[in-house]
């Protein structure tokens, strides 16, 4: 008998199980693929501030940041790779530039680092970058992690604290006393006996949901990233273009694209980001890899040079709103959500953890969880 | 107002080898419009591999062919149909990769012939991909030293140019191809100081059913024999090529002898100098192309993930179409078949009117699977992986490494394996490696052999990223004035090449 | 046997004969070069592998483009190669 299931060994699930173990709760981890297979393995594992505006997200990726350094400080940061490398948002024209810097304005009021930059300025933080943009702005605390290391290496911590983490275990239901309590998930015609689950099944969250009888609005947002030869260090920092965030924050389901840029430990260097609502498609629409090339070359022009080596894809867990499920169903007793974090999951993963195991052991939260909860949606669909 | 001219071709060919040649040869003759693109110089592939038309060793290294008959005959036929418009062929274009569209399936290409290079698209209604398989690789200690050659390499340097991979060689590996690539070196003046195969010929005779139907098959064996008896090459079966050793380069390689299980006989090995190893342990099909559009695949009986196809050769894809080594290695005979069959396919032709092709396509594929039957690669090389030994030679990447993924971060497959410490990551994206790296994932999870998503990659080769900036260049289907079916809407170009 | 002599390259500054047609690891491995790369983690000797344009062991900078296949490359006469350090990418470019 385990305290909870958590359904999913991306970053997120291995980031509750480590916080929930942590928390003297026994945890078991399934997945019905392996470690991380998920969308954890298709990002370019970003931990970001830059890209939130004031408001509960904002308030989520500032908590986590600290977790992640944490995290970085007892695990090693070398071992996860995690780098406070520091972000930095350009824009093409003057225009762009002042909107920027009204963003960064209400984020700084945030508590959020904010430097405007133009110029030789600009080029001091990342000397490559094209000589024509308007300016940019610096945000410090933007990190990056690999996504795959962390999750792995969380879940190895996990382990020692005694959690059984089962890859290849596809979840098909849940049993429920007669008070409609979780009683156990059953997994490969196997019975996990519980108290609780946690859904944190990313992209499929929805599917699993449906499953445990209950609903949560989670979609597949896909997008790509192109990946380079191997260079020596060009870009040194989290690059992208203002638009990014407008792309980030529309709920459009059309191809929308703006460069991000990022040099990774391997040599690559990253490209993304595609946003588009297409289900699960698998297939490779060329113009998406033009359109990024293009404007991954307007902002570092050397990369005209560079060959494209690698692309690969993968669904963000989109939420309607913007803002990830974090808490009870409302509907299931038993039932804890944790998921539909778009493309901010492994920013995020730590905070969703620990807010998770807080609500499992019954203490109260770091933070006021209302904005995430899964009980948000039942006045719409009510 | 006339309809503009149709301009995408009834059959894309990828690929120019045995099987691309044949297929383009039949479709054409089937009155379709081909395009015939490959990433070579000249039409033949790895197999009909000859020196530039150019240059002055054209025409000296024909010995070292078996059956160019064929392959003038194809290559005439191929002239012809150019000629006539009816094939247009488009040499060193690496195709990079393919779109299913409503005007049909768009290959991506990179043109290689200019500098720098530029984007081309060509469309057809059918595709064939005939892209053919590269060298098998197992890692051992010391195969990243320079003198180590996969034998097909060493094999294309003789017949593409002339040139002997080395003085002192060493072939090893398993499989029927490693006697024409020693009796070609030895041929061609190198001391060629043994064939290592791992496995033993007796196997052969335990599935000889199929042998017995391709005596023909066999007496290319008993040929490539006879020429290593003349040059004293000693071809020593259950012999396993175990490292090598030099400091920079390839000074002396280690054999062992194998037992009846595959596993090395203690206190058998010996060390031979030599200043080149070429080394093969038969092949793996190349299905990028294949794989992008969907189309299902099979793990064949050597552990290869291959194309399912039917018997016309179209895959679970509509109007896409495979031949040769794509569907189960199994050599050029077989891939000739197989292409010509897909040809008549893609052209629309009857498949059931060559009866002849159709059995001999049976046959060579019952030949081709007791051949991988009697040629596994001996497990016992998982075994001989230290921790020093490179297993991806992209990411450098050593046995210790990968390991420490499987035990320490929890590892359960040849791709988690790849995303927590990288073997697979680099310039040629697992090409070498993977078949490795799913093997040992395999045994040191003890969980079974599974090739998984290893074949997947949606850039088959690399492209510059500037080449994006200028719109792709479209191969247009020569006009003619015979009436047109089913006209395609171009609405490709304008959504592909609007920069 | 080289039947043209009007045809090289220079290879770290060594004159390298070819024949036309033949390509750049061909020519080098016809002298008895065997290595024209250096690794980018471990700074091991790389040379020809696969031969076929499969593997990027026979990476070699040319005419100062770096990541050309040797395997694959054409000899021109006149060209200069020299030996690929690391990703053959200048840091400072």
């Amino acid at each position: 008998m385990s305290d909870v299931v958590v359904v999913g060994a991306g970053i997120v699930g291995a980031a509750c199980a480590y916080y929930a173990s942590q928390a003297g709760l026994s945890v078991t981890v399934l997945d019905r693929g392996t470690v991380g297979g998920g969308t954890t393995s298709r990002g370019e594992g970003n931990i970001l501030v830059s890209d939130k505006g004031p408001g509960p997200e904002l308030d989520l990726a500032l908590r986590s940041r600290t977790l992640w350094l944490d995290i970085g400080a007892r695990l090693g940061a070398d071992t996860i790779e995690l780098e406070e490398k520091g972000g930095l948002v350009v824009a093409k024209d003057p225009e762009g530039f002042a909107a920027l810097q009204r963003f960064a304005g209400y984020q700084r009021e945030s508590g959020v680092s904010t430097v405007p930059l133009t110029g030789p300025g600009l080029l001091d933080r990342e000397p490559h970058l094209a000589k024509d943009l308007a300016g940019g702005v610096f945000y410090e605390d933007d990190m990056q992690v690999q996504p795959m290391l962390a999750a792995a290496i969380l879940l190895a911590q996990a382990r020692a604290l005694g959690v059984m983490v089962e890859s290849g275990v596809t979840a098909t239901g849940l049993e429920r006393d007669s008070r409609g309590r979780v009683t156990a998930v059953v997994a490969n015609r196997r019975r996990f006996p519980t108290k609780a689950v946690v859904n944190a099944a990313g992209t499929w969250s929805g599917d699993v949901a449906q499953l445990f009888g209950t609903t949560v609005p989670v979609l597949p947002r896909r997008g790509f990233v192109l990946v380079t030869e191997p260079l020596p260090r060009m870009v040194r920092h989290k690059v992208y273009s203002a638009d990014y965030v407008s792309n980030v924050a529309s709920s459009d389901a059309g191809l929308e694209t703006s460069a991000v840029i990022e040099g990774t430990h391997g040599g690559t260097v990253l490209i993304g980001a595609s946003r588009e609502r297409v289900g699960y498609s698998n297939d490779m629409p060329v113009e998406v890899i033009r359109r990024l090339a293009v404007q991954a070359i307007g902002l570092f022009p050397f990369l005209e040079q560079v060959a494209l080596m690698r692309v690969y894809s993968g669904f963000r867990p989109y939420c309607p709103d913007h803002l990830p499920v974090i808490g009870p169903d409302p509907r299931v007793q038993g039932i804890y959500h944790a998921c539909g974090h778009e493309g901010a999951g492994i920013g995020l993963a730590p905070i969703t953890g620990l807010l998770i195991a807080q609500l499992l052991s019954g203490q109260s939260p770091v933070l006021d969880v209302s904005p995430y909860s899964p009980a948000r949606f039942d006045s719409v669909t009510a | 107002m006339t309809p503009p001219a149709d301009t995408t071709f009834s059959v894309v060919i990828v690929g120019a080898g045995p099987a691309g040649l044949a297929a383009a040869t039949e479709a054409a003759g089937h009155g379709a419009k081909v395009a015939l693109v490959d990433a070579g110089t000249q039409p033949g592939g790895q197999y009909w591999r000859r020196p530039n038309e150019a240059s002055s060793a054209a025409g000296k290294l024909d010995y070292l062919h078996h059956d160019l008959t064929s392959y003038t005959t194809l290559v005439d036929k191929l002239s012809e149909h150019r000629k006539s418009g009816a094939v247009t062929y488009l040499p060193q274009h690496d195709a990079w990769t393919v779109e299913g569209t409503d005007a049909g399936f768009v290959v991506h290409l990179v043109d290689r012939s200019r500098r720098p290079e530029k984007r081309v698209s060509v469309t057809g209604r059918r595709l064939v991909v005939a892209t053919g398989a590269y060298d098998r690789q197992i890692p051992f200690p010391g195969w990243d030293l320079p003198g180590v050659m996969t034998a097909g390499g060493a094999q294309a340097l003789l017949k593409g140019h002339g040139v002997r991979a080395g003085e002192r060689v060493l072939v090893a590996g398993t499989g029927p191809f490693l006697l024409p690539v020693a009796a070609g070196l030895a041929e061609a003046g190198a001391h060629v100081v043994g064939v290592h195969e791992a496995n033993s010929p007796l196997r052969w005779i335990r599935h000889s059913p199929a042998v017995a139907k391709n005596l023909g098959k066999l007496g290319e064996g008993v040929g490539y024999a006879r020429s290593l008896a003349r040059h004293r090459v000693p071809v020593r079966t259950r012999s396993m090529l175990v490292s090598v050793e030099g400091s920079g380069q390839v000074e002396s390689a280690t054999v062992a002898r194998l037992d009846g299980r595959g596993t090395p006989i203690p206190g058998s090995s010996t060390r031979v100098p030599v200043d080149t190893v070429a080394v093969g342990w038969g092949f793996t099909p190349q299905l990028e192309l294949l794989v992008m559009l969907g189309c299902e695949t099979d793990v064949d009986i050597d552990g290869s993930v291959i194309c399912t196809v039917d018997g016309r050769q179209e895959t679970t894809v509509p109007g896409v179409f495979t031949a040769g080594e794509t569907c189960g290695v199994g050599g050029a005979a077989l891939s000739l078949a197989e292409g010509t069959i897909a040809g008549i396919a893609a052209a629309g032709g009857a498949v059931a009117a060559s009866a002849k092709v159709v059995r001999q396509r049976s046959k060579l594929r019952s030949f081709a699977a007791a051949m991988h039957l009697a040629h596994p690669v001996p497990g016992c090389w998982v075994d001989m992986i230290e921790d020093h030994t490179v297993i991806c030679r992209c990411e450098e990447v050593n046995g210790a490494e990968l390991r420490a993924a499987v035990d320490d971060l929890g590892a359960a497959d040849a791709r988690s394996a790849k995303l927590l410490v990288r073997p697979g990551m680099g310039w040629c994206q697992g090409r070498v490696c993977g078949f490795a790296t799913a093997c040992l994932t395999a045994a040191w999870t003890a969980t079974p052999y599974s090739p998984g998503t290893t074949a997947r990659r949606p850039i088959a080769t690399p492209v510059r990223l500037g080449t994006f900036l200028e719109p792709s260049d479209v191969v247009d289907a020569p006009t003619t004035d015979g009436a047109q079916c089913d006209r395609p809407t171009i609405r490709a170009r304008a959504r592909y090449d609007d920069a | 046997m080289i039947d043209d002599s009007s045809h090289y390259f220079t290879f770290d500054g060594r004159r390298i004969p070819f024949t036309p047609g033949e390509s750049v690891g061909a020519a080098l491995t016809a002298v008895g070069v065997r290595a024209w790369r250096r690794t980018r983690v471990h700074g091991r000797p790389r040379g020809l592998f696969c031969g076929i344009g499969i593997c990027f062991d026979c990476l070699i900078v040319a005419d100062d483009i770096p990541n050309e296949r040797a395997c694959l490359l054409i000899a021109q006469a006149g060209m200069t190669v020299s030996t690929q350090e690391g990703t053959g990418h200048d840091a400072t470019g």
